[in-house]
């Protein structure tokens, strides 16, 4: 990798932990409102992995969706903008913070019912492969959505059909307040693959360069006919489920553990170990950073409100 | 009687039922160890215990599924659905399963099952998350569909339902949680299938239910500073519906608006409606109206929401055409 695309990473991982330390003050300001799911300590997955998938590739996740919209390069302005209810915001301000979208750049969308797009997933691959286009589908989704049947459906599905899916499991270790081993009867969730016959493994998703080498090498056998593979992705999320959370289901010194492998932390170290960056080079890039943000709230602040007539349009294509 | 929000007057039902009958149990997601997602079951894992404070995994159709198969064995569990929304996940169940199993097997199978959850928009949710569809499953014969609007209500209609020996629907409004109101205390049963009038009037009635009962009481209030008296009947129970309060408050207004938060089109406002042309044509002395959600999928943005949801000045507006 070239220097400049190291710094691109690190670029997206606090140009995403600055975003949503401030929407959760502007949550808390009452200027969002709904839920407001963080993704703040699982910036290296989707980080990693989408940095690996060509143009044509699509990606689908859930709702804990504005790490993988920056990712997949939807501007914070845009992504800024949703979260604020506003016409210019990627989804015109009608789907909010779970429903970030953004077909051009192959990304399609934040899904806020718990495993529903997993099936979609199927779809979307069984697009490409119908029209002989050569890209592999990324779905994304948590811990707690590996025991909804939707999962069980689409795994088998893409397997049966030998479709283009990378099944990827981010787990965070809970599913709001349920930890992965009293909810699901498997603790390591990748086994779950197994039942169908999939290829499939686990990765620590705390190192950003672990995530991107591991994807660039699965999509590509993906992409040269390995039929769908799920990777599992362990990583953990510094704050609550959605703002309001009382996190009486875990300990605050469980949290501080995980803290200390904050993902933009180990990066850091480990482009100034390898010398690839330096510590003032790297708060550049955080000073950056913190001005994309800033003009991002300025930008969807300016913006307008939608129309009333806003409420009528895209209920169908057509009258 | 106590002054009781509608969040601890259900918690007070489900409680009471659960010391009175150990076969009583809660299964659901979150209800546990978090104490509930609106906090109804706040305490309860640590006083009855995993056993019967059972958290689930995110599983829709299993927790749904599960609470028919123990109910069929004589239990009578509470499952709890997070919001209404995730009910289309465990459809089959609700409607294939425990609205017909007592029926097709000629009567052998008893499901004393209650599912409760949560309807309802004006949070910011977007669409998938603020859905009123709680007429699609008043349409199922074999389940019985009750959301009530007042905080007594709620308790004596959830230790109705779990009392019934029958699936009940129980819809809670996801904004009526911090509403206040007396609640006899004790074992206060309102029973299911039983409208009741709210409010007393002699000009117009407004016939409608959960959420829309506080929106519709704002609206009379503002309606009787201007000397128009306005009755209202709540309906508490969607199946079985009970017209007779209706029909009785309409004999003497000749003047009815169907307020509810849902869709208007095939919605309680069409079955409503319909049974008063049917049945007492000749009492009404303009056309119906019907206050309504617009018919579109809610949005995300506070503004458009608050426009696609029924407001106050809407249910004026329609008790005026009418006059
Ligand atoms: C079908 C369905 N059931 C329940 C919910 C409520 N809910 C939203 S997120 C969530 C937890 C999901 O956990 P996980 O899949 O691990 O994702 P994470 O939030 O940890 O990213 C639940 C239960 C929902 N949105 N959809
Ligand atoms: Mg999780």
């Amino acid at each position: 990798m070239e220097k400049l695309e190291y710094l691109d990473l690190y670029q997206q991982m606090v140009v995403i932990r600055r975003l949503e330390e401030v929407a959760a003050e502007l949550y808390q300001k009452g200027k969002i409102g709904g839920f407001l799911h963080l993704y703040i300590g699982q910036e290296a997955v989707s980080t990693g992995l989408i940095s690996a998938r060509r143009p044509e590739d699509r990606v689908i996740t859930a709702y804990r969706d504005h790490g993988v919209a920056i990712n997949c390069g939807i501007s914070a302005n845009e992504v800024m903008a949703e979260l604020l209810g506003k016409v210019t915001g990627c989804s015109r301000g009608k789907g909010g913070s779970m429903h970030l979208a953004d077909v051009s750049k192959n990304f399609w969308g934040g899904h806020a019912i718990v495993g529903a797009h997993l099936p979609i997933a199927v779809g979307l691959a069984l697009g490409d492969v119908y029209k002989d286009r050569k890209a592999v589908t990324i779905c994304m989704f948590g811990d707690g959505a590996t025991n909804i049947g939707f999962l069980h459906e689409a795994l088998n599905l893409s397997k049966v059909w030998n479709l283009p899916v990378l099944w990827v499991c981010e787990n965070n270790q809970y599913g709001m307040g349920t930890a992965v081993e009293r909810a699901s009867a498997v603790s390591e969730i990748r086994q779950k693959a197994c039942g169908y016959g999939m290829k499939n493994e686990a990765i620590n998703g705390m190192d950003v360069i672990e995530v991107r080498e591991t994807a660039l090498r699965i999509l590509e056998e993906i992409r040269n006919g390995s039929g769908p593979q799920l990777l599992e992705i362990d990583t953990y999320r510094f704050r609550g489920h959605s703002m309001g959370d009382p996190e009486r289901y875990r300990k605050a010194e469980e949290v501080h553990q995980w803290q200390e492998n904050d993902p933009i932390g180990i990066y850091r170290r480990y482009l100034i170990g390898r010398e690839v960056a330096t510590e003032a080079e790297l708060n550049e890039q955080d000073g950056l950073a913190e001005q994309i943000v800033q003009k991002a709230v300025e930008f969807a602040e300016a913006s307008p409100e939608p129309s009333p007539e806003e409420l009528y349009a895209h209920v169908y294509v057509e009258e | 009687m106590a002054r009781l929000t509608m969040r601890e007057a259900i918690s007070q039902a489900l409680w009471e039922e659960m010391e009175r009958d150990p076969d009583v149990f809660i299964l659901g997601e979150e209800v546990g160890v978090w104490g509930g997602t609106y906090a109804v079951t706040k305490g309860f894992y640590d006083h009855f215990g995993a056993e019967r404070v059972r958290d689930t995994p995110i599983s829709e159709a299993a927790i749904v599924g599960a609470a028919i198969g123990a109910a069929l064995t004589g239990l009578r569990p509470v499952a709890e659905l997070m919001t209404i929304n995730f009910a289309f996940v465990a459809m089959d169940h609700i409607v294939n399963e425990a609205a017909k199993l007592h029926y097709m097997f000629g009567g052998q199978m008893v499901l004393p099952l209650v599912i409760r959850t949560t309807s309802g928009g004006g949070r910011q949710l977007a669409a998938t998350h603020s859905q009123t569809p709680d007429a699609i499953f008043a349409h199922f014969p074999g389940l019985k569909v009750v959301a009530p609007g007042t905080p007594a209500d709620a308790k004596g209609l959830l230790k109705a339902s779990i009392r019934s020996n029958d699936p009940v629907l129980f819809i809670e409004h996801a904004t009526l949680y911090q509403t206040r109101g007396e609640v006899p205390e004790g074992d206060y049963i309102v029973p299911i299938g039983k409208s009741a009038i709210q409010r007393a009037g002699r000009d117009v009635t407004i016939i409608t239910y959960s959420k829309m009962l506080e929106i519709s009481m704002k609206a009379a209030d503002q309606l009787a500073r201007e000397g128009i008296e306005t009755e209202i009947v709540d309906l508490r129970t969607l199946r079985p519906l009970d017209m007779e309060p209706v029909f009785d408050s309409i004999k003497k207004t000749n003047r009815a608006v169907i307020v509810e938060e849902g869709w208007k089109s095939y919605g309680v406002g069409a079955e409503v409606s319909a049974r008063i042309y049917e049945q007492i044509f000749d009492y009404i002395d303009a056309p119906i109206r019907r206050v309504a959600q617009k018919e579109v999928p809610l949005p995300y943005n506070r503004t458009l929401e608050q426009m696609a949801l029924p407001q106050v000045e809407d249910v004026i507006a329609a008790v005026k055409e009418v006059m």
